[in-house]
């Protein structure tokens, strides 16, 4: 997943989890880089037509920037299901995480040919546990010894 | 989250590489799949496409699991993944002859777009791992560049059918 979408992907998570427009500082936290590196980011989104940025109120994605953060997310979730579900890796949040930048669209896709993942995806993703509704619930029945 | 493409670990490497053995494993298991549906009622051209993608996907697998074997991880077992790429089938199988090629292309272009950034993402880094840096990155370069071939290959039946 390019820098583009992680952006994208944040920017909406930070979105659905305040009800409104994302602050710059948010949008560093979620992704862990400083808030300038941040600002010149959604600078570029702003100029692809994919965000807008308002003074003091923060950044909201565009129709098309919605469009493309929901794909991200999709594809994060994949990520985050296949490393859970086939490999069986117990911090599968950290490390899709660590992995996502690695992980292109075309091989998200081929991954999910052998995951079973909601027709509702990815609006069954819960931004509060960073990670898909149904994977939490899963996780909670059978906790890590 | 990180952003950025770097591979900093022994872990984060070996991870990538089971998820290249996966892939490798989707191929073979996809492949033999069609062979199974079409069920003789296939060209020679495509029966031999399909087998040597099971084979070389085979082959793969095994110098990726060479190098996983060194950095003390495990693999993937196949049967794992034929079984999961078997009961995912009926959704995701191709209609016809020309989906089966597509399917195909699609298989190499996902592995090679995949040892693509994953070559960039190790050489983008400095870090060390506990197996010799350049024999990874010559086996991964080996690796994409037959999937290169892979792509030229079906490439070139689509385009004569």
């Amino acid at each position: 997943m390019n820098t583009a979408d992680q952006y994208l992907k944040a920017i909406y998570l930070v979105q659905e989890t305040e009800d409104g427009p994302a602050s710059t500082g948010a949008v560093a936290d979620a992704l862990d880089v400083s808030p300038a590196s941040a600002n010149e980011m959604i600078g570029k989104l702003e100029e692809r037509g994919l965000a807008e940025h308002e003074k003091y109120k923060g950044v909201s994605l565009t129709d098309e920037g919605i469009l493309r953060a929901r794909e991200a997310l999709s594809n994060y979730c994949i990520i985050e299901r296949f490393l859970a579900n086939v490999l069986e890796v117990e911090e599968f949040r950290a490390e899709a995480r660590s992995l996502e930048a690695v992980i292109d669209d075309t091989v998200a896709e081929r991954l999910d040919t052998i995951i079973d993942r909601s027709s509702e995806c990815p609006d069954c993703f819960d931004a509060e546990t960073d990670a898909c509704k149904y994977l939490a619930e899963v996780e909670s029945e059978n906790p890590a010894d | 989250m990180s952003v950025g493409q770097r591979v900093t670990s022994d872990h984060q490497l070996a991870r990538l590489l089971q998820i290249g053995v996966v892939l490798e494993e989707v191929v073979e298991a996809r492949s033999t799949q069609h062979h199974r549906e079409m069920d003789g009622d296939v060209d020679a051209e495509i029966e031999a496409l399909l087998r040597h993608a099971a084979e070389e996907s085979a082959d793969h697998r095994d110098r990726l699991e060479a190098l996983i074997g060194e950095l003390d991880a495990e693999s993937v077992s196949y049967e794992e993944i034929e079984a999961l790429v078997e009961a995912q089938y009926g959704k995701t199988k191709p209609e016809d002859f020309d989906g089966v090629l597509y399917d195909q292309l699609c298989n190499e272009e996902t592995a090679y777009k995949f040892y693509d950034d994953l070559i960039e993402a190790i050489e983008g880094s400095d870090s060390s791992f506990s197996i010799d840096r350049d024999r990874v990155l010559d086996t991964l370069r080996g690796i994409r560049a037959e999937e290169e071939e892979g792509v030229e290959e079906v490439t070139a039946i689509m385009e004569r059918r």
